[in-house]
């Protein structure tokens, strides 16, 4: 996802060697129950198409750190105390001595924005040490289906989930003719499977699908101006009568370049266009005015996707120190995955834990990138349980098996 | 209660005064002012003509609203000029200002109408200004953005709720330190006493509840929750409280659910729910109880309902995403 600051690029490639640098505690109040969390945190970078969408070196790290200091001024009514022990993690890094030394500080809780393989060899590495990993970045749906495991909570939304929402919402506009350009790197095919599925969920027909292979150097130089406004339109050219063009993208190769030089006069959604997004920087309902406030303030900067993920991970630890009054990890983790469970994120409705995958529930915002134009799910699209369980996986469709 | 005023503040009113005859102004009815949030302004809406029949240019992001106790100054939070702007409400002018802190959302003053407590909500502390002097007397930190204001019928406690760390904060009046937290429901918003003082009510937005607390024990007695046929449980998200003058009947505000509970506060049962305009948020009762009027933020209008007949009568358009709202007494 274009807007969402984080590499996916680096997802096969994480190498294991090395160490990061040093930990940084900061001291807890005397006699507080002090929670420690850790953040392991990817410094792999791509490209990006618009320079706009450049991820700042604290991305994640900001929401993490707003999100402890919210905890923090909670925690000093409760006598809680909160340290947030951030681990960049560069190629080459041993995540998995990482971990152990986490582990040896006493951190029972992990946030990560690695990807998905990142994620698995932490949950693994920490299960015999009583470790839960909270996966804010990888998107897979595998890691929620025949890779799920009993501790990984996942904060960021599956690839269904963002098909979902997209899907929803074209729907609701009758835009329901589809042209899919996908991108050829493994995640554009897993996240033009989801946009398969979502069709065929919500009654959207794809008309075509097409590649855009992606042979390097194509991105925006001096000269890639005038190859973008050739080669989008040849892209799109000729193809079958449709209403919207749906794009997967996820490494940024080419949707970027897609809106105003289509073929024919169309919208373009999903990688590009009107995106699936945990969070827009121009997000100010339901008392999200004030968030991008106090983020603004302290950090100089928009608060973008995956600082909320990361916000919205470090605040559920916090909301069930408060509500369980424990310090205790496995307390915590119990209370996170319990029915009483949920977690306000400026999104007009509490996030709950879905308990047949550990996924977050949540709406997802559809941005332009300057404004939200909607949020999904859609009115119309019903549910028996909580209508929040339309996107992404269900319980009677899940191939997670819980321990 | 006196508001100071800068000379500047002094001089504008001697200018205004002198061009009175060209502004009629609806001093003698009843009148209702709202605060709109989008729109930076305050509109001047005529009850006995059910109407709105002036709009007040004020500062950014109006949100809280209050008259003083004489009713001569209409007080609003000006949120995103960092200040509380006073209007005089003979001549519908702006006359000065007060140092609230930053981002201030809601305040309450006592019945002597000194100090004004303020909740910033950006910076999690309650400010104490003494308003004759408008000096800032003490900064309380509270918890993560702080919302609601509220001011025990004695005078000696003041509540204030914040919105993420999900409390209500118990302040004495005469320590001005943070006594007790009550945990609450997801994102509280309003705080009200009972008029006799025997219980705080709660609203909790996204808990989609009313925690009733015993202001003495600092504890949850009960929670009142709500179920309205064809809505989603989302969709009800409790704000504004109001309670009648007796007690015996509370109205809360459901926001999305574009309706008011009628609830009897002695059982805490839920009586009746009545259809108003969308996202309604805050209410004010007409002085004699007639009436009570409901803020409906997107559909930029307020609702006037029929206290004794338990009808909604009228919708009276307003500014854009109208906030909060207060009637004069006389």
């Amino acid at each position: 996802m274009a807007r969402n600051g984080i590499s996916r690029r680096a997802a096969c490639s994480l190498l294991l060697a090395g160490a990061a640098g040093r930990f940084a505690v900061s001291p807890a109040r005397a006699d507080d129950a002090v929670i420690r969390i850790g953040y392991i945190r990817s410094m792999a970078r791509h490209p990006v198409i618009s320079l706009l969408d450049a991820p700042p070196p604290d991305a994640g790290l900001a929401g993490a750190t707003l999100a402890m200091d919210d905890n923090n001024t909670t925690g000093r009514l409760l006598g809680q105390s909160f340290d947030l022990i951030d681990v960049p993690v560069r190629k080459g890094t041993d995540i998995t001595a990482v971990l152990a030394r986490l582990a040896g500080e006493g951190v029972r809780l992990v946030l990560t924005d690695l990807p998905a393989d990142g994620v698995l060899a932490l949950a693994e590495a920490g299960r015999a040490q009583g470790m839960t990993i909270i996966n804010l970045a990888a998107p897979d749906d595998s890691l929620r289906a025949a890779d799920c495991r009993g501790n990984v909570i996942h904060v960021a939304p599956s690839r269904s989930m963002l098909a979902d929402a997209v899907a929803q919402y074209l729907v609701w506009k009758k835009w329901t003719r589809w042209l899919l350009v996908l991108g050829s790197h493994p995640e554009d095919k897993l996240l033009a499977e989801a946009y398969r599925r979502a069709a065929r969920r919500f009654g959207a027909r794809i008309v075509q699908e097409r590649v855009s292979e992606d042979t390097g150097g194509s991105r925006q130089t001096d000269t890639g101006l005038v190859q973008m406004q050739q080669q989008m339109p040849l892209l799109t050219q000729g193809a079958p009568d449709y209403d919207v063009l749906v794009a997967a993208d996820e490494n940024e190769v080419f949707a970027g370049y897609l809106p105003y030089r289509t073929w024919d006069a169309r919208p373009v959604a999903g990688s590009a266009g009107l995106e699936p997004v945990t969070w827009d920087a121009s997000s100010e309902s339901w008392g999200g005015a004030q968030l991008q406030s106090r983020f603004v303030r302290q950090f100089h900067r928009r608060m973008m996707p995956l600082d909320m993920q990361a916000w919205t991970g470090a605040r559920m630890i916090g909301e069930a120190a408060s509500r369980s009054n424990s310090a205790d990890g496995d307390k915590l983790v119990a209370f996170i995955k319990g029915t009483d469970f949920g977690v306000a994120a400026y999104k007009g409705q509490l996030l709950t834990l879905r308990d047949w995958d550990l996924q977050l529930r949540q709406p997802i915002l559809l941005a332009d990138g300057r404004t939200v134009v909607s949020i999904s799910p859609q009115p119309g699209f019903l549910h028996q349980v909580t209508e929040l369980d339309t996107l992404g996986v269900d319980r009677p469709e899940t191939k997670c098996r819980l321990p | 209660m006196q508001v100071a005023m800068t000379d500047a503040a002094v001089r504008l009113i001697a200018t205004i005064a002198a061009a009175w005859a060209l502004a009629p102004l609806p001093a003698l009815a009843l009148t209702a002012y709202v605060s709109n949030e989008r729109d930076n302004s305050i509109s001047v809406v005529d009850l006995d003509a059910m109407k709105t029949v002036r709009t007040i240019a004020v500062g950014q992001r109006p949100r809280g609203i209050m008259l003083t106790a004489d009713g001569t100054s209409l007080l609003v939070c000006a949120s995103d000029d960092d200040t509380i702007q006073i209007i005089d409400t003979r001549t519908l002018q702006i006359v000065g200002d007060l140092p609230s802190g930053p981002d201030p959302e809601t305040f309450a003053l006592p019945a002597t109408g000194n100090p004004l407590f303020v909740s910033n909500e950006n910076d999690n502390r309650v400010t104490v200004i003494d308003v004759p002097t408008r000096k800032v007397l003490a900064e309380i930190p509270t918890g993560v953005e702080p919302e609601g204001m509220a001011i025990s019928p004695d005078g000696q406690t003041i509540v204030n709720t914040s919105e993420t760390t999900n409390m209500a904060h118990f302040i004495d009046y005469a320590t001005r330190k943070v006594v007790a937290n009550v945990l609450v429901d997801p994102r509280p918003r309003v705080a009200q006493f009972k008029h006799d003082g025997s219980e705080l009510w709660v609203s909790s937005e996204l808990g989609g509840t009313v925690s009733v607390i015993d202001p003495v024990k600092h504890a949850v007695k009960t929670r009142i929750s709500f179920d309205i046929r064809g809505l989603r449980a989302e969709a009800i998200q409790p704000v504004g409280i109001r309670f009648t003058k007796d007690d015996a009947t509370a109205f809360v505000a459901l926001g999305p659910a574009n309706r008011v509970a009628v609830i009897d506060a002695r059982t805490a049962k839920v009586a009746s729910y009545l259809l108003v305009g969308q996202r309604v948020w805050q209410m004010a009762f007409t002085p004699d109880e007639k009436y009570l009027l409901t803020t409906n933020g997107l559909s930029n209008d307020i609702s006037v309902i029929d206290v004794a007949a338990l009808k909604v009568i009228k919708s009276i358009q307003v500014g854009r995403m109208p906030w909060g709202i207060v009637v004069s007494p006389q």
